[in-house]
């Protein structure tokens, strides 16, 4: 079998060029190394659907964050069932002094063709987010900013390009490339497969992959990032995305709502050497904590409930997205760093006309073909009307497993059947273990319903894959 | 549905309360347990230590929680429902609870809530480091190796000295894993006396008082732990750290009362400790509801348990107008 495409990476980016791809009639492999798909960077995102400021003018990020926007907003919540809310964002002055700053960051987004950019003063501001420092003295308002869930995101992107005929094979590394006449041959976990075209989206590891296939021409450069999250209660601390006036590096400590309601700050932006390196740190809470409290005061240290650290694969100031003269055929999309989860879908595109003009036939993408996603049925943020109807359905969407976050047992064998094969998959998907008690009470529960459902005894579950096994053996 | 008195929790709080209920002359108890049986954290407790005061008598803890669970299921006044989960609570004491094919509501004329705790977790006290597997609240360990028969790993290191970490050291060790520390950031223990001398001391494992864990390491699953000494001030004391290899960490850091449906009700909570804000034992800021046992704060014993919340029974009682009846003896 020769595959039209192999898009090495199933990241937001990879699993959206696999169902751009897909959707317009090639035949498509997705290829990731890790258990699951999401499993890399994208598992650590923040979940921002960006507005696109923030970005130079003519940069490709710019352009692709605000297509990006747009389409996640006008086109796939819908076919894809997404739960993306258009909370909007604010990025705040401090200082009088720091208001022309503001007027640049409109001006350049209005270059960009940001919609609806407006700056608001602090009048607005006690109107509107009220728990806002009083320091704060006006905000840039971008109202086409939201929330997304990173990881049902991606999964509802794998899930729609599986739905028009793609195949998907996790835990397998790509370790070799090499041209077979007219095809690509990638060896991946003992495996051998042939394609055509591939797609290079393989996040931290993409300077490697692209060596791989005969281009060492850039160099990837991971920035760590930690995130705080805190419990659902401060749902309400903010109702905007709020951020400072950026710095060089990063867009700065942010507050930032999340599609579950948890609010979250962070993320810090450090340059490490360490491609594995998710660690937290001490002096990353410190400096969370401080940030989001000069945002926000009321932030305190014992509304976190959880946190961790991911890796942005940086390369240089800008997305990598390009043919290779080097190796005809291999399109890269790397140095997807944020706001790459925002600029997945245009990113896709993007490379979907890179391949076309390397002689990939694809079609004209009609939208009335597009395959639809019914959203897997959540309690969670279901009515009392909603959660009878399911019950009628399946009894077990009354058996509570995950108290939290109330998650039924239902949602759990439903998260198993639609492909979560670890612990950490079913959280992603279902939220069951993310909630204030970390798993403590349902985690049992959840792997005996795994247990039945992958017929595996338990010292073989895993919290993310191979390694990761959670307990070391059974008396049975 | 109007019930007389719905208690939420089917533990020691909510049995001895039910039971105290029914003897105060409440006619109609519902007692809404989301496990699928009565006993709550006791059954995983197969220690022994309960009872002493209460029985006179030293009990494991599903033996102590079968005493009240065999009174309570003997009395036709409660109806216990299992697997059944409150999703909702308002300050006119309307609640829903969930169970396998049912959304149920319910108007109750007074409320226990006998909701028990949760483990503080790693998160809450932010150990640095990375997130593998194998990094366990002492709870969830407990359960696993006494209800589930799954034993979490081979070499272990307990963050945190509280009772749970002390019976869990002495557990693992009785099971073949390695109990290499107990880590502690206090100058002295969090846990009973008893449990130090019955748990570490004689099984010789090394209790690290004034430590922490620095930092956790391991990829997928846990490698080893930086233990660091603490100085007076709080920080790290320099060139104090040193590693233990282990692919295990209980945290057994203290537990925090579960008053998500107060709160939800409009109820007072004390966001120090999670406690109800109270007038007195039992009370909560809202008329009709109550709470007991380790919802209302956190207890050392399970006997203290019982003797306290036989009082939100009683309390209850008088607050529905109720009185012993001479013809229904209990």
């Amino acid at each position: 079998m020769i595959y039209d495409a192999a898009v090495i990476g199933a990241g937001v980016t990879g699993a959206a060029v696999a169902r751009e791809l897909s959707a317009r009639g090639a035949k498509v492999l997705l290829i990731e190394k890790e258990a699951e798909p999401a499993f890399g960077v994208s598992k650590s995102n923040s979940g921002i659907v960006h507005a696109g400021t923030q970005n130079p003018p003519a940069s490709l990020k710019g352009r692709l964050c605000v297509e990006g926007n747009r389409l996640i907003r006008e086109k796939l919540s819908d076919e894809l069932a997404l739960d993306f809310r258009q909370c909007g964002q604010l990025i705040v002055a401090f200082e009088d002094s720091e208001v022309p700053a503001l007027e640049r960051i409109k001006a350049d987004g209005e270059a960009l063709g940001v919609p609806g950019l407006r700056l608001v003063d602090r009048a607005w501001l006690d109107a509107n987010e009220p728990n806002l420092n009083p320091a704060v003295k006006a905000a840039l308002l971008a109202p086409t900013a939201g929330m997304i869930s990173p990881y049902r995101f991606v999964h509802a992107l794998v899930e729609s390009a599986l739905l028009h005929g793609a195949e998907l094979k996790t835990g397998r590394r790509v370790t070799a490339i090499k041209r077979a006449g007219d095809a690509f041959e990638l060896t991946a976990g003992g495996d051998t497969f042939r394609a055509r075209y591939v797609v290079n989206a393989a996040g931290l590891y993409a300077d490697e992959v692209s060596s791989l296939a005969g281009a060492p021409s850039f160099k990837i450069s991971p920035r760590k990032g930690e995130e705080y999250l805190l419990d659902r209660k401060r749902e309400h601390i903010a109702n905007h995305i709020i951020f400072p006036l950026p710095s060089a590096s990063s867009k700065g400590i942010l507050m930032i709502k999340t599609s579950d309601g948890n609010p979250m700050i962070g993320p810090t932006a450090h340059e490490t050497a360490d491609k594995e390196d998710l660690s937290t740190t001490a002096a990353g809470l410190e400096e969370v904590l401080s940030g989001a409290r000069r945002l926000v005061p009321s932030v305190s240290a014992g509304d976190i409930i959880a946190y961790f650290a991911g890796l942005r694969p940086a390369c240089g100031k800008d997305f990598v997205i390009r043919r290779e003269a080097a190796a005809p055929g291999f399109v890269n999309a790397a140095g997807i760093q944020s706001p790459g989860l925002t600029a997945a879908p245009a990113v896709a595109m993007m490379v979907a006309e890179l391949l076309k003009s390397e002689g990939l036939e694809l079609d004209n993408i009609d939208d009335g073909a597009v395959r639809r996603l019914s959203p897997a049925p959540r309690l969670q943020t279901s009515t009392p009307q909603e959660i009878r109807r399911l019950i009628e359905q399946d009894p077990a969407y009354g058996d509570i497993v995950c108290r939290c976050e109330t998650v039924s047992a239902a949602e759990i064998r439903a998260a198993v059947k639609r492909g979560a094969a670890t612990l950490d998959g079913v959280k992603f998907r279902t939220r069951a273990q993310a909630g204030r008690c970390h798993g403590g009470f349902c985690t049992a529960r959840i792997m005996k319903i795994m247990q039945e459902e992958l017929g595996l005894p338990a010292a073989a579950l895993t919290k993310r894959g191979p390694g990761s096994e959670i307990v070391k053996g059974e008396r049975l | 549905m109007r019930r007389e008195l719905v208690i939420v929790g089917g533990g020691p709080a909510g049995m001895a309360a039910a039971l105290a209920a029914r003897a105060a002359g409440v006619r109609d108890v519902l007692l809404l347990e989301r496990d699928s049986c009565l006993g709550g954290i006791l059954n995983q407790c197969i220690h022994p230590g309960f009872g002493l005061h209460y029985f006179k008598q030293e009990l494991t803890g599903p033996e102590y929680a079968g005493r009240f669970a065999d009174l309570v299921r003997q009395d036709p006044g409660i109806e216990v429902s299992l697997n059944s989960f409150v999703s909702k609570l308002d300050g006119s004491l309307e609640l829903s609870y969930l169970r396998p094919g049912a959304l149920v509501d319910v108007k109750a004329g007074a409320v226990i809530l006998a909701t028990g705790c949760r483990e503080r977790t790693r998160e809450m006290i932010t150990i640095p480091g990375m997130r593998p597997a194998g990094v366990f609240p002492a709870g969830l360990a407990q359960k696993m190796v006494n209800i589930e028969g799954w034993l979490p790993g081979t070499e272990a290191v307990i963050a945190g000295s509280g009772d749970i970490g002390l019976i869990m050291a002495r557990r693992l060790t009785l099971e073949g894993v390695k109990v290499k520390a107990v880590v502690e950031i206090k100058p002295e223990p969090s846990g009973l006396a008893r449990n130090v001398a019955q748990c570490l001391d004689d099984f010789g494992i090394p209790l690290y008082l004034r430590h922490r864990i620095s930092f956790i390491h391991g990829a997928d699953r846990v490698s080893k732990v930086t233990v660091s000494r603490v100085a007076e001030n709080g920080s790290d004391e320099p060139g104090s750290s040193f590693d233990i290899a282990c692919d295990t960490v209980l945290v057994s850091v203290g537990l925090i009362p579960e008053n998500e449906l107060l709160e939800m009700a409009g109820g007072a909570v004390d966001r120090r400790n999670n406690t109800p804000v109270s007038a007195g034992v039992n009370l909560t800021s809202v008329p009709g509801l109550f709470a007991c046992g380790n919802a209302f704060k956190v207890y050392d014993l399970a006997d203290s348990v019982t003797a306290d919340s036989a009082l939100a029974g009683r309390l209850a009682a008088e607050y529905l107008g109720a009185s012993p009846s001479p013809e229904e003896p209990v």
